[in-house]
């Protein structure tokens, strides 16, 4: 395979090679840059960005987009610290923090798909919705955590990575397996890239978008938790701005718009560049205030990198379809 | 046998909203027949195979397919009893290869239940190949995506992919449009090879010689209503113009 095939037929390429660009330059520009302890502060929170990047990518497939995403991060850690806080324990108040998360992406859905609402207005409107009901069901103080509970399961220490990074990878990996090998994956493709053609070939769309919607939506509500139990404190203004960043990771990692384009891969390494670039800025001191101009400009040129690309792919067409 | 049409529909009424856009039609298709429906804008013919092949349902009316009542409310009902409808814009998933573009919404699982079942790649590959080498397209791989092709190869995909699911009624809307003339020729073979295997087809197309040179029996609608009912060989373009003016 040449290098412009797989440019063309992973959207994730362009992303990848910006990874690996980035990191050996930055290697240069910091002997910090790619140290033990170093890595050890980069990764920490890369599983909870990487999580809700996931969930934005697999509905911006479906040809969604979702702005709660921020605020189901708050929300559902929200739910399950007040559930602890009543003395539940902290399965079930987790278990009711994923409902309340997937309440909000089935909200999402029905507004989308029944009301016909464009998702960038649904969402933009839960956004602020989700926020409140933290803030409010807080009752404006943050409760306290509970300091005794054995959390090795999920965010414990292991060398030099924490437990949070291998569940990053299970999901990561289920879902990467679930989008690609299996039909109801194929259908969330299809779906994105031409909605008609699915309905019509006997695909139930909105039954695919609202998967996507209440995915993304648990996916984020689960990503808020892990942050949670990893600060063993939580704020209702958490994860203010994430949905920013979670796409910005979903769109520098190769997905589309417009739909019907993306990778689970490709949120991930998203997820990398955007905290690599915040990294390198701290570690060479230069003022932090650059770090959104960075990650804009990344927006741009991966963007622009997949367009030439798909271009490319697009004139070759003309060259060999008309021979045939 | 021969007495027992393949497609009948009686009394078949569609309203959208305040408009009457089909007006208790009543048609017999026999098997294997490749019917021209004509008609201009408006006239009802998309209402009608919008009814077929299950986008929208029946005000009114009943549908007889293969002898037996037949209930058609979503599209897959209609590919159930075998009726396929290949649309002008081709229904295909541009980015998505043509393997999966041929299986798309009944892809063959290795194990599963449809909605979570595993996809078995290999043989949608080279069922695939085999499927649009039967209509007469040769490609290298199943995998290139479908936006690589051309109109009319789209469309040769399109006619594999209902072929391969044994489809007993064909429904073509206007798969004509925006081809060049060689591809256009290619498209009308695969229509009278169709009917030669005993597919019933109904062809949709606004460019009159295409319907008159591959039918067998020609049905013009005006204002949602059938106006006329020919047998091919007794009438001429010409002619089908004015019933459709």
């Amino acid at each position: 395979m040449s290098l412009r095939h797989i440019l063309q037929s992973k959207p994730e390429a362009s992303a990848f090679l910006m990874l690996m660009f980035l990191t050996l330059v930055f290697s240069l520009l910091s002997p910090a840059f790619m140290t033990y302890g170093n890595f050890q502060v980069v990764l920490q929170p890369i599983p909870e960005i990487a999580l809700v990047a996931m969930g934005v990518t697999i509905l911006m497939i479906s040809g969604e987009f979702d702005l709660s995403v921020g605020s189901v991060f708050a929300l559902a850690p929200m739910v399950m610290v007040l559930a602890m806080a009543a003395g539940i324990p902290l399965p079930i108040s987790m278990l009711a923090g994923l409902i309340a998360a997937a309440v909000v992406g089935l909200v999402n859905a029905a507004i989308t798909i029944r009301l016909g609402l464009p998702s960038f207005i649904a969402t933009l409107g839960m956004l602020f919705m989700a926020r409140s009901l933290t803030i409010v069901i807080s009752g404006g103080f943050p409760p306290p955590f509970p300091r005794d509970l054995d959390l090795w399961w999920i965010v414990g220490k292991v060398d030099l990575l924490r437990v949070s990074i291998f569940w990053l990878l299970g999901v990561g990996l289920l879902l990467g397996i679930w989008l690609r090998k299996f039909d109801f994956g194929s259908w969330i493709f299809a779906t994105g890239g031409n909605r008609e053609a699915a309905r019509d070939m006997g695909i139930n769309t909105n039954l695919v978008k609202t998967t996507a919607f209440v995915l993304c939506s648990v996916l984020a509500g689960f990503a808020g938790m892990i942050q949670v139990f990893r600060i063993k404190a939580i704020v209702p203004s958490m994860g203010t701005g994430l949905e920013l960043t979670a796409i910005a990771a979903a769109v520098i990692g190769g997905a589309a718009l417009t739909g019907g384009i993306g990778s689970v891969v490709g949120a991930v390494i998203g997820a990398l560049l955007i905290a690599f670039i915040e990294n390198i800025i701290i570690l060479t001191r230069i003022d932090a205030n650059w770090f959104r101009f960075a990650v804009g400009a990344m927006i741009v040129i991966a963007v622009t990198i997949n367009k030439i690309t798909r271009d490319a792919a697009g004139r070759g067409k003309h060259k060999d379809g008309n021979d045939e | 046998m021969m007495s027992e049409p393949h497609l009948s529909v009686r009394g078949l009424h569609k309203w959208y909203g305040a408009v009457h856009a089909l007006r208790d039609l009543d048609l017999d298709i026999p098997k294997g027949q490749v019917l021209g429906l004509i008609g201009d804008n408006g006239a009802g013919k998309s209402t009608f195979i919008k009814i077929l092949s299950g986008v929208h349902q029946q005000t009114e009316g009943q549908i007889h397919f293969e002898g037996k009542p037949a209930r058609i409310v979503t599209p897959r009902d209609a590919m159930n009893l075998g009726i396929e409808t290949i649309y002008q814009y081709t229904a295909m998933v541009p980015e998505m290869s043509i393997a999966r573009n041929l299986f798309i919404g009944r892809e063959k699982r290795k194990w599963g239940v449809r909605g979570f079942g595993f996809l078995d790649q290999r043989a949608m590959a080279k069922e695939a190949l085999e499927a649009i080498a039967d209509v007469g397209l040769h490609l290298r791989s199943a995998e290139a995506p479908v936006k690589d092709l051309s109109g009319g190869q789209l469309q040769g995909v399109a006619i594999a992919r209902a072929m391969h699911f044994r489809s007993r009624m064909l429904i073509l809307d206007e798969p004509t449009n925006h081809l060049s003339v060689k591809e256009t020729n290619k498209v009308l073979d695969y229509v009278r090879q169709l009917g030669a295997q005993g597919i019933t087809v109904i062809f949709i197309s606004h460019n009159l010689h295409h319907v008159h040179e591959v039918s067998d029996r020609i049905v013009a609608f005006a204002q949602g209503s059938k106006v006329a009912d020919l047998e091919t060989a007794d009438t001429d373009v010409p002619t089908m113009i004015d019933l459709i003016t």
